[in-house]
This record gives C-alpha cells, structure tokens and sequence, in this order.
C-alpha cells in the first residue's frame, strides 16, 4: 500500500506500472466522499495533482485541448471562458468554490456520473478524450464512447485521462441544471443546448436523466428541419416547440433515486431544453425575440 | 520518485501547514486531512460537519486554493503550503480584521461555521479587495451557516472592506 506522488507524466505511467489497479485520484472531491463514509477503502493511490502535463488549457487548430487536470474555477473566467463560454457556464453551477478549486475535468470524467456537470456540454460539443497508457500508447475516444453506464467508462487499467479536446467559439451555448438550490447541489436535472450558426447544426444533451449523458438526436434533427438560419429563427408552425420538447423528453430515461423521482426529471429536461434553446435563438444577432411558434 | 508507503498499514510524512513543517506518524493512508489537522496535529480551527465537502467547515488553502479538508487526501498534501484559520491570525492570540469585524457586527452565534467562512472570505478578499455584494454571496455560497441567516456576516464583510481601503 502505497500513496504515490509522480512530478512528471512519465513519472506517472512508471508508477502506475508499478502498482497496477492503482486508484488515479485528481481532486479528490467524489473520491474522498467515498472513502470518508467507508465506501471505499483505498490501498495504492496515484495523486495526479502534481503532474504538470496534466494542467492548463492551450489552443490548437480552432479548437481547445484541456488538461485533464484543469479545474473548474480555471474554466469559469479568462479566455477559455469566452471560447467555450457553455462549460464555463457548467462549471460555475458545481458545488462550491471549494469544489470548484479542487475538482477537474479529468475526475468528472473518470468519475462518469450521469449528474456530473460538465458531461453534457462534452456530449453537445462532441468532445474526445486522450487517453494514455502504461505501455506508452495513446487513443482518442469520444465521449460517447468513453462514458457507458453510471460511473462506468470503458478505460482500461493501465490508462489515465490526458486530454479533452473541444472546438473553440462553436456557436451559441446554453447550459442549464435543476436542483435544489443555486449553490452546492448535485442536478437533479441538466440540458445543454449549442445551436452552430456556421455549421448549421444543433445539439441537445441531457444530463442526470438516463444512465449515460443522453444526446436528444430526433429533437435536434426537427429543429434542424425546423429552423431557419438565415433569419435565426425557427421556421413559422405551431406545435414546433411542444413537438421538440415531448422529442427531449422521449429521449429521456430517468429513475426515482433520493434526489428525485423520474417524473419530475422528464418534466425538468423538457422545461430546461426548451428554455436553452429560447436563450441560443434569442441571443443571435435579432433584437426581438427569434421565436415564431 | 516520490512515494509514501506504509509500514505495516500505517504511513508517517511530514506535511507544510501555516509556514511549519509538522510530522505525521503512523497514520492511515486513507484519513483525510480534516483528520489529520485535528487529531494528529491539534489544529481544531478547522470543524468537521458532513465529511462530504457540503458545508465548508473545513476550509483551508492549499497552494492559494481554497479547498475542504475533508475531501484531500493528507498523505496527498505532502509538499503543499497549507493554511488553516489559524495561520491567518496576527502573531499570538490577535484575530484578523476580517475575525474582529465578524465580533463587532455579531456575525458569530453559535461559532462552529465561522472558521470556514473567516477562510472563505480571507480568500475572497486577497483575490478581490473590494468585492460585491454578489461576490461575497457566490464567496460563500459553500459555508452553511444555520444561525444568523448571513446578513452579519455580510455587514461584516462590508465593514473589513471599508476598513482595508486607503
């Protein structure tokens, strides 16, 4: 049993070699719950906090790559706050400052919650993941790929969580999440919306309301057949926007736990997605309010 | 390369906490460093409430981030410059402005909350001298406080900012 403290990304791999099946701890803010209530007992843990490849955030080629170690107070402000203004949105509604000091992009994704707050955004962005392991290679999954169950993703022992890679500016995003109260709450529910004026596409993602982060595919293909793009507006036609949000609500598939019931949450992802996709409309370049139906 | 194992299953480091290196022995590799602070080291500043990082009792900072004690890992701390509400008084018995503006405006009632949100603050205010009403808010949003329903302290924070101007 050991607690093991690489300074290098290589350092880390040697290590981990070393004690395979080793816990990979970044923040330690879901990790030590678990282990404080007597959940988890760890032996040998891997603190990644130290590892200086794993921090920051740089541009590449109109996109973003996050360091897996990148926490969610350093995604709330500066430039990379108006380049993916969505997850800075996200991060500012985890936890407490306290949390957001603490926790990273790297832990919400090994950790793989259905609430956890950045997910949804990752999923609306289609993100990938760079993952490396002990043997010296690397792979990129996207996240859809890398999230398959509550708490389960499809890394491998041996793997830790290098990267996130988003595109940068990418439209209008909205993120909204319900819960309790404003501050220190787990969601009950979340949705993120991006409309991609230049790309012409549109992505919806639901989060705490299925097993996995659930991207809304039949919402987002009405509104694409729905909308109108030169006037960034959807195409005049009652029943366009009761119809996208009964298609939210389909893709849905939430359970009754001790945070809420499934009912409430199908209504939640309904209210929120329309909501977003209001917001992403009216914040085009429009002065009045873009909607039509 | 840096590592702690354990003899037995017991672990011994030596953790930074307010400028002084303290000795930890034999301690469990999964105790958190609320745990180690209180009961190894006798800084009781720190209160322990949820153990989940939900009311920010806890609050330390550790390299300029404002963390929950109880949601690190100590042995993980190992090389970090920790400070907890007792490193952040003036030499000896003094309190902070920040503490002697939470007497006078009565912002302590029963008291167990107060060493977190004197933390908090004490953040806050190095980051951002002359903070807003919402700032502070959002400051402290992760420290419960059952008894004054937050306006003294928030009159507090007010009158520590009045008094920090030139």
């Amino acid at each position: 049993m050991a607690v093991l403290l690489p300074h290098s990304l290589p350092e880390a791999f040697t290590m981990l070699e070393g004690a395979p099946g080793a816990q990979l701890l970044a923040g330690g803010t879901d990790f030590m719950v678990e282990v404080n209530a007597g959940r988890r007992r760890p032996s040998d843990v891997l603190c990644l906090g130290r590892v200086p490849e794993l921090g920051g955030w740089r541009r590449e080629d109109g996109h973003v790559v996050l360091g897996a170690g990148l926490t969610y107070t350093e995604m709330m402000d500066g430039e990379l706050a108006t380049l993916v203004p969505g997850l800075a949105q996200a991060a500012r509604t985890v936890g407490s400052p306290q949390i957001r000091d603490a926790g990273t992009i790297g832990g919400n994704l090994g950790t793989a919650s259905p609430a956890g707050d950045t997910l949804p955004l990752l999923a609306a962005l289609d993100a990938t993941v760079l993952v490396g392991h002990v043997a010296g290679t690397t792979r990129t999954l996207r996240f859809g790929d890398l999230m398959t169950g509550p708490k389960m993703t499809s890394l491998e022992e041996g793997e830790i969580i290098l990267e996130v890679r988003l595109p940068a500016e990418l439209g209008t995003q909205e993120f909204l999440k319900v819960g309790t109260r404003n501050a220190m709450v787990i969601a009950v529910a979340s949705v993120a919306v991006v409309v991609d004026w230049a790309g012409r596409d549109v992505r919806v993602a639901l989060g705490s309301a299925g097993p996995v982060v659930i991207r809304a595919r039949q919402a987002e293909e009405l509104v694409l057949s729905s909308i109108d793009w030169e006037g960034r507006r959807l195409a005049p036609g009652a029943g366009c926007l009761r119809d996208f949000v009964a298609l939210v609500r389909a893709a849905a598939h939430p359970i009754d736990d001790h945070r809420s019931t499934a009912e409430y949450r199908l209504h939640a992802v309904g209210v929120c997605a329309e909501r977003a996709l209001r917001r992403a409309l009216r914040s085009s370049d429009r002065e009045e309010p873009a909607w039509s139906s | 390369m840096e590592q702690l194992s354990t003899d037995g299953a017991l672990l011994s480091y030596s953790l930074r906490v307010n400028g002084r290196e303290q000795a930890v022995h034999d301690a469990l590799l999964g105790e958190n460093l609320l745990y180690v602070l209180r009961e190894r080291l006798g800084l009781r500043g720190s209160k322990n409430a949820c153990e989940q990082g939900e009311c920010g009792a806890c609050s330390v900072i550790i390299d300029g981030r404002l963390e929950c004690a109880c949601t690190v890992l100590a042995a993980g701390a190992v090389g970090r410059e920790i400070v907890t509400v007792e490193g952040l008084t003036p030499e000896g018995d003094g309190l902070s402005d920040l503490q002697e503006a939470f007497v006078a405006a009565g912002a302590v009632q029963c008291g167990f909350c107060t060493p977190g949100l004197i933390v908090s603050l004490h953040d806050l205010l190095t980051r951002s001298p002359d903070p807003s009403e919402l700032e502070v808010r959002e400051a402290i949003s992760g420290n419960l406080c059952r008894c004054t329903g937050y306006g003294r302290i928030l009159e507090a924070v007010k009158a520590a900012q009045e008094k920090g101007r030139p």
